[in-house]
């Protein structure tokens, strides 16, 4: 389906030959890349049903060749879209035609390690999984776990914010980042945070971390390090019912038990699953529970006792808690292999990624069902039952016309269902070109003004990642505009003393 | 002589700041006035007191949220989530004893706009980590609201991490929603009697490196110990190390703990009532509080990594006679400093600067916070963007104007 971008440039588009060569001055040796055929592995990101190919690529090294591009850019008037690894869902790293792709990937370098502090300094190429390993030998791991972390970068990580399956216990990447480096759109480096734990004046890295590329570009990202848990053991837990697994995760909770993870997953996914993992998961149960516990051995025990009295008293018709390290990774090897699993089972499908009030839970599938009949679209869940994060995939088939636009239809209606009952359009994967425009069921005029206003802050000509997050563009002198109702002085009826 | 609005509701906020902006006027934004003394040394037209706008409107406590108006009171809030068995885990710290206002007063919106925090920082993080959602209006007299409430969202900016720690120069809160998560079961402290702070900040880097999953680590010198009731009997300097969690946990973890420090020096042990105790103490700087023997003293707030907390402690003790009191293990210190013209602020700011990280002025005389900066000072750069930032929620400088830099 075609997603209205930013009108090309035509002016910058007529000067391409020259804004390449001025790209390559700065960035010499093989660091820009202008052919259709070399820029192609750019055209698209995880969310692969958009594709463009930029204006050009640019792939630098150093923070003060990225200052000089984006200052370049900046005087020039060329947009420009920051890229990590383009493992985005939501078309974050989607290129403009008209635009300079400005691609991290050379940024991998793990800049210090720094045990004292409990912190890892490290460029924004570096993988997720990567700043983990650097750290497993004494025993510490960074816990923010996106299921791509083999291949996502902590720069895209901080850019959207990114969760994982163990963040209820452990926080997402705004919970676990405590500086960064970075170049705003002039070109011009600021230093936020560090090694200490709060900010100096605003918590502007606070807001940098899930803004999506929009206000600056990452050039060194100073992350947490947390020492392993002793030890982790998970439980598998079937019901009936997905109201009665909603009901136990409520109350493991109520009893004061924040799980490492607690993921649930529906009838069609356990299925799809199971045929490809063989995992043991039940296949006569409607939901089913992953709760993991993770701590000293005593701690894990006593809990995970607690957890299987509360699936009993919620009705659970099946528990199994591992025993030794290979079968937890069995139960979780399941619950990885979701997604693959389910594109053994249909062509192609769309993964969504609302967040609800977990109360909601039966509702919402419920309303689902209802949906999948009225689209004729199969439809399977699996959910980061912990916090509300439900991951819908909408099975489909790319090559039966009509049927990409019916998922996405589908698809927005799950989103404006999530809202409805209280929650948000994306829990983890961001908003981008995907969610774009819905962001105004969840935000009025009002509020989205606002959020433009914050980024003009940044970026005072709209240069950085146009086309994402916000539906419609405004430019900065509009927005910055007052309408004060001047004369309007008395107020007969606010108290003052 | 200024005027004080008191609104009701959260169209009279907006009323209010329409006012301001239509008589070009400054307001000064205040809960109920427990942190009033903090920031530089400003004068403002006219007050919009907020404690009208009251009351817990959302406690969901199996999602673990709550949704109050930004005036309720922190103590009818911890009072609720308590009842639930929840806490606020951020552990907001009560700033009335270190500045001389009346304790317990403060209000949610004011510990999100302080972006408060207390001993379990290190572990469960600030305010800003707990702070969901929003209905506010800005300096532009204009009502938005962002974030949610669920615990899980990315949807847009998260202008709640901005909010938090902006002192009211943004927007005033109206309306917040907030994490709250289960309270730990027991808690026990584990002491280390007598040590110097270097040797203190040493053994709480082991600590924090290892399995035993403190929930706070503090150090505490002779000085400051002496006032803290059940500590002070062990004559000396005490470095602290909270245990939270089910029984269970806290017995196996209290033993490695043990064996971990035990080469450090003589350990001792608090039990849960002590423990706590001790925790509020250090929470809220109660040796150096307001009414006792430090009252007289300025007093420094010192972010730094906790690797260089002890050189810092150990500089401004050495060449001011200053107090010291290490928290986040050795990244949080308070120092309270003898009274001077500039409160010391030109020894502070280098050796903080040295060290990485930043100090803020705390408690200090009007007349000293009018011409010493009581926020670390920003680069050129960074100094131009957190204007701009200020500007795209304020742009006539309405709220607070001035209370954290000049035009800020």
């Amino acid at each position: 389906m075609p997603v209205a971008m930013p009108q090309s440039d035509a002016g910058v588009l007529a000067r391409r030959a020259e804004i390449v060569a001025a790209l390559e001055r700065i960035v010499p040796g093989e660091g820009v890349i202008a052919s259709d055929e070399a820029m192609r592995p750019y055209e698209s990101d995880g969310l692969t049903a958009y594709r463009q190919l930029p204006m050009v690529v640019v792939l630098p090294e150093t923070t003060e060749q990225v200052a000089a591009v984006l200052a370049y850019c900046h005087r020039q008037g060329v947009r420009v879209v920051p890229r990590g690894a383009g493992t985005s869902l939501s078309g974050g790293a989607l290129p403009l035609g008209d635009g300079v792709l400005l691609g991290m990937a050379k940024f991998n370098r793990i800049r210090a390690i720094d045990f004292a502090n409990r912190v890892a300094v490290v460029e924004p190429g570096v993988t997720n999984l990567a700043v983990s390993n650097a750290v497993a030998h004494a025993g510490f791991y960074y816990a923010p776990d996106p299921s791509s972390q083999i291949a996502c970068t902590i720069g895209g990580n901080v850019a959207e914010n990114s969760g994982g399956v163990h963040c209820l216990k452990y926080g997402v990447t705004t919970n676990n980042v405590l500086g960064c480096e970075l170049v705003l759109m002039t070109g011009e480096i600021v230093r936020l945070g560090g090694a200490h734990l709060d900010a100096a004046g605003y918590d502007l890295l606070g807001v940098v971390t899930g803004s999506e590329g929009l206000l600056g570009v990452v050039t060194e990202v100073t992350v947490r390090i947390l020492k392993k848990p002793e030890s982790a053991r998970a439980a598998l837990i079937g019901f009936t019912a997905s109201e009665d697994g909603g009901e136990c995760v409520a109350r493991i909770i109520a009893a004061g038990i924040i799980p490492g993870g607690m993921e649930m997953m529906d009838r069609p996914a356990i299925h799809a699953v199971e045929e490809f993992v063989h995992a043991g998961y039940p296949l006569d149960v409607e939901a089913l529970l992953i709760v993991e516990l993770d701590g000293p051995r005593p701690e894990v025990d006593h809990l995970l006792e607690r957890v299987h009295e509360i699936a009993q008293q919620c009705g659970a018709v099946f528990y199994r808690a591992s025993t030794s390290e290979e079968e937890r990774l069995l139960f979780w090897a399941g619950r990885k292999a979701a997604f693959p699993a389910v594109g053994r089972i249909s062509p192609d499908y769309y993964c969504m990624d609302g967040t609800i009030p977990r109360a909601k839970l039966p509702f919402v599938l419920q309303r689902m069902n209802e949906l999948s009949v009225q689209y004729g679209l199969r439809v399977a869940n699996v959910f980061h039952a912990g916090d509300g994060n439900l991951h819908p995939l909408i099975l489909y088939d790319a090559n039966k016309p009509g049927e990409l636009d019916r998922a996405e239809a589908f698809g927005s209606d799950i989103l404006r269902l999530c809202v409805e009952v209280g929650g948000v359009l994306t829990g983890e994967h961001g908003v981008g070109v995907e969610k774009r425009d819905l962001m105004p069921v969840m935000f009025s005029e009002a509020d989205l003004n606002q959020q433009q206003r914050l980024k003009c802050a940044f970026d005072d000509q709209g240069l950085l990642n146009p086309g994402k997050m916000f539906p419609t563009l405004h430019r900065c002198a509009e927005l910055g505009r007052m309408h004060v109702h001047a004369g309007r002085v008395a107020f007969p009826d606010l108290p003052r003393f | 002589m200024s005027e004080n609005l008191k609104p009701r509701d959260h169209a009279e906020v907006e009323e209010a700041i329409r006012w301001a902006l239509a008589g070009d006027k400054t307001l000064e934004v205040v809960g109920r006035g427990s942190k009033r003394g903090i920031g530089r040394f400003a004068q403002w037209d006219a007050t919009l007191d907020l404690s009208g706008l009251s009351g817990i409107t959302l406690c969901e406590p199996a999602e673990l949220v709550l949704s109050a108006k930004a005036g309720t009171p922190l103590t009818e809030i911890e009072a609720t989530v308590a009842a639930n068995g929840q806490e606020l885990a951020f552990e907001p710290m009560d700033y009335g004893p270190l500045l001389g206002t009346t304790a317990g007063i403060g209000t949610i919106g004011g510990a999100l706009s302080a972006n408060l925090s207390g001993p379990r920082r290190i572990k469960a993080g600030a305010a800003r980590d707990h702070f969901l959602g929003t209905k506010a209006v800005s300096g532009r007299g204009e009502t938005f609201k962002a974030g949610g409430r669920v615990v899980k969202n990315v949807t847009g900016y998260d202008l709640c991490k901005l909010l938090a720690g902006s002192w009211g120069t943004l927007a005033a809160l109206t309306e917040v929603t907030i994490k709250t998560l289960p309270r730990a079961e027991t808690e026990q402290t584990v002491l280390l009697l007598k040590l110097d702070d270097r040797a203190a900040g040493k053994a709480m880097a082991a600590v924090m490196g290892s399995v035993a999953d403190i929930s706070a680590a503090a150090h505490v010198p002779a000085a400051a110990a002496a006032r803290i009731a059940d500590v002070g009997a062990a004559g000396g300097a005490v470095t602290a190390f909270r245990l939270e969690g089910v029984a269970p946990s806290v017995v196996h973890r209290k033993a490695a703990l043990e064996t971990l420090i035990a080469p450090f020096g003589a350990l001792g042990i608090l039990g849960e009532a002590p423990s706590r105790a001790l925790w509020r103490a250090v929470r809220d700087v109660l040796p150096f509080a307001a009414s006792g023997p430090a009252g007289v003293c300025v007093v420094w707030r010192i972010s730094t990594a906790p690797s260089r907390g002890a050189e810092v402690g150990v500089a401004l003790a050495e060449r001011t006679q200053a107090e010291i009191l290490y928290d986040w293990a050795g990244g949080l210190i308070w120092a309270a400093l003898p009274s001077s013209d500039d409160a010391g602020a030109r020894l502070v700011r280098p050796l903080v600067a040295a060290a990485g990280g930043h100090a803020t002025l705390i408690r200090a005389p009007a007349a000293v916070r009018a011409k010493v900066d009581v926020f670390t000072p920003e680069p050129a750069e960074l100094a131009a963007l957190t204007k701009r930032v200020r500007e795209s929620f304020d742009p006539r400088g309405v709220l607070n104007a001035g209370r954290m830099w000049a035009g800020v």
